[in-house]
């Protein structure tokens, strides 16, 4: 907990109810009814056949998360904290986002459960996710910019937890992603274990074996430790963690923390981070909002030092072929964060065998990168054609 | 590591002696730049401050409120480093007693290392250290420091949310003074004082024999002067802060900053 002193008691508290509400049956009960009935869990677990077939190698399942209410898999997380926050007499919900996935999962529930409701958003990713920003403001909830810095994923953060230290007494803080201080990156992976615990069970319902390779993005790492973390005990499963590349390793240009990152401490968490020789946290860059982060979640910075889960990259290029190829193929538009996933699958299944299985988690849809991909794709090529 | 007694600690004996109250100023390091520093802190020595805290800049200062962080900002554009920073200490112990701390986060002193930090900044002067984002639940883990804490005293901070019954568990190993945050919020300047200093003060001095200073969102004399006569100490900064943003980088920077100060500092040894 490397968090100032005046949100101790509210994390101790948080993490004394939560341990009450994980072994609560009235509890587990009725997240399991919303997931189901409001959010439409279970999800399915796809084949993507013609990918597989066009790819020639593993065959390819989607988690197919990006079929839950709202769009993305944050919905599990959300909910799950929002009654958490009910059972500790919370009356204000606040809540950073960099996509807006977990802005609108958020604003979602405190719509559905009648909290106020804050997000704090930076003001290039309200630019670049401005569809995301309506949704929430119809949804109720106030989406404050936030200007400092270079106005993404991190400084939304920092102003959420300013906003804590101010009102902690009344305001539970829905933290987004496998982030922050002890409790939150434990709350996050177990509301999000769902995704892996479900998705094992489809895959040795349909293929009567457990998949060869696990695949998913990592910004902080949530729909990651939700897929792989009921799987860490199978050996024989690999899994492979996609950060965003950007424009290519170059200080500045990305947000792929294991790739010239180091030990440090960001935000309550000590953890794998992007920054330069006095400690000062570097600029990040990606096309995608969710990725765009210069710290990864700390369960993720364990997976990898004990060579349990490997980290790769996708750059900007790459995930946005990714996004046409998947739209394409599949009739299925993921969302740039998603994207950067089936970016290392095209790359990898073609290595892999036919009879070998891979399972992406599909971890949201595509609709709120509309405008931005066509930016990106027809606005260069109108530029190619001229 | 060192026989000879910490400045805090000589300066809180000398006030007590005389029955007089501690102001002990905020300022960050480098803002607006590194000779600047040098002038604010000559101001502020003009003025009869006790104690200065003087921020080390990082790039997502969590715990501070818009005043501050736009500091720590031209800080860092002004090319502040962690080096930098020690360098200015040893520049103002040629001219300067006054106690100092350092007030800041963990990230860049965790990059530098802990023990060299420690080391590096005994050696040029520093009195001692208040890490926002370091609970002692976590210092204790931290066993590099062994035999360097005594001489950078660790300040330890109190929040309006600490649980009585954690008080004195987070003030046994308290040393220089305890730092009690007067409220719920991040630093910067308010208009109305919080009403429960008094009694968590109370609370605070009942735990521990080390003097006990208030601050977070003390800007004026008169607010000074109240809490003078319930602590042992008044920390403004912010004030102090946005005086120097809007001096610039050009003008009186020691005659602007004296200015200012003085009143508050006044209004603390009216008490």
């Amino acid at each position: 907990m490397f968090v100032p002193e005046t949100l101790m008691a509210a994390l101790t508290e948080l993490d004394l109810e939560y341990q009450k509400a994980r072994v609560d049956e009235e509890f587990q009960g009725e997240l399991a009814r919303l997931l189901r009935e409001y959010c439409g869990r279970e999800t399915p677990l796809y084949l993507a056949e013609r990918l597989t077939e066009k790819l020639g190698g593993a065959r390819i399942y989607l988690k197919r998360e990006d079929l839950l209410h709202t769009g993305a898999h944050k919905i599990n997380n959300a909910l799950g904290q929002i009654l958490l926050a009910k059972r500790l007499g919370k009356k204000r919900i606040i809540a950073e986002t960099g996509a807006g996935q977990h802005g609108v999962a958020t604003a979602t529930v405190a719509a559905r459960f009648g909290f106020e409701c804050v997000i704090y958003m930076g003001a290039v990713d309200m630019k670049r996710q401005a569809l995301n920003v309506a949704r929430m403001r119809f949804l109720g909830a106030e989406v404050r910019a936030v200007t400092a810095g270079q106005a993404t994923l991190k400084e939304a953060v920092n102003e959420a937890m300013r906003d804590w230290v101010t009102n902690v007494r009344d305001t539970h803080y829905i933290l987004g992603s496998a982030l922050g201080s002890h409790p939150f990156p434990m709350i996050v992976r177990d509301f999000h274990r769902v995704i892996g615990v479900e998705a094992r069970r489809q895959i040795l319902e349909r293929e009567e074996r457990l998949p060869d390779l696990l695949v998913a993005c990592v910004g902080g790492g949530s729909n990651a430790i939700g897929l792989f973390h009921p799987f860490l005990q199978d050996e024989s499963v690999k899994m492979v963690g996609v950060e965003a590349g950007g424009d290519g390793i170059v200080q500045g240009r990305h947000a792929a923390r294991f790739q010239g990152g180091k030990l440090g401490v960001l935000q309550g968490t000590k953890t794998f981070l992007l920054a330069d020789s006095d400690g000062q946290i570097e600029l990040t860059h990606s096309v995608s909002a969710g990725l765009d982060y210069a710290a990864v979640g700390p369960e993720h910075a364990y997976y990898r030092e004990l060579g349990r889960v490997d980290y790769v990259y996708a750059t900007d290029g790459e995930a946005l072929a990714g996004f046409q190829e998947l739209s394409r193929v599949e009739g299925i538009i993921p969302a740039l964060e998603t994207s950067h996933a089936i970016a290392y699958v095209l790359k990898q299944a073609p290595k892999m065998k036919t009879d070998e299985i891979i399972i992406i988690n599909c971890s949201g849809r595509g609709d709120k990168d509309v405008e931005q991909a066509a930016e990106y794709i027809y606005g260069k090529s109108d530029r190619l054609e001229e | 590591m060192s026989t000879t007694q910490n400045r805090i600690e000589t300066t809180f004996e000398n006030l007590k002696a005389d029955g007089k109250k501690a102001f002990i100023a905020y300022v960050c390091a480098g803002d607006p730049t590194m000779d600047g520093t040098i002038e604010v802190v000559k101001g502020l020595d003009d003025a009869g401050v006790d104690i200065i805290e003087l921020g080390l800049p990082f790039s997502d200062p969590l715990a501070d409120g818009v005043v501050n962080q736009m500091a720590a900002q031209r800080a860092l554009e002004a090319g502040a480093t962690t080096a930098k920073v020690l360098e200015l200490v040893r520049e103002i112990r040629t001219f300067s007693s006054t106690p100092i701390v350092f007030f800041t986060y963990l990230n860049p002193i965790y990059t530098y290392g802990f023990r060299q930090f420690y080391l590096d900044a005994i050696a040029a002067g520093v009195d001692g250290i208040l890490l926002l984002d370091l609970p002692p639940e976590e210092a204790v883990l931290n066993e590099e420091l062994c035999g360097v804490s005594e001489s950078l005293q660790q300040i330890r901070l109190v929040s309006p949310t600490t649980p009585a019954s954690r008080i004195p568990s987070l003030v046994a190993q308290a040393q220089g003074f305890v730092y009690y945050v007067s409220r719920e919020g991040v630093t910067g300047e308010q208009t109305t004082l919080s009403d429960t200093i008094a009694s968590q003060v109370e609370l605070i001095k009942s735990a521990t024999k080390v003097p006990v200073a208030v601050g977070f969102g003390i800007s004026t004399p008169e607010q000074a002067r109240t809490v003078a006569t319930m602590a042992d100490a008044v920390v403004v900064g912010s004030a102090i802060v946005r005086l120097i943003a809007d001096s610039g980088t050009g003008g009186d920077l020691r005659g602007s900053v004296g200015a200012f100060v003085k009143p508050l500092v006044d209004a603390v040894k009216s008490v």
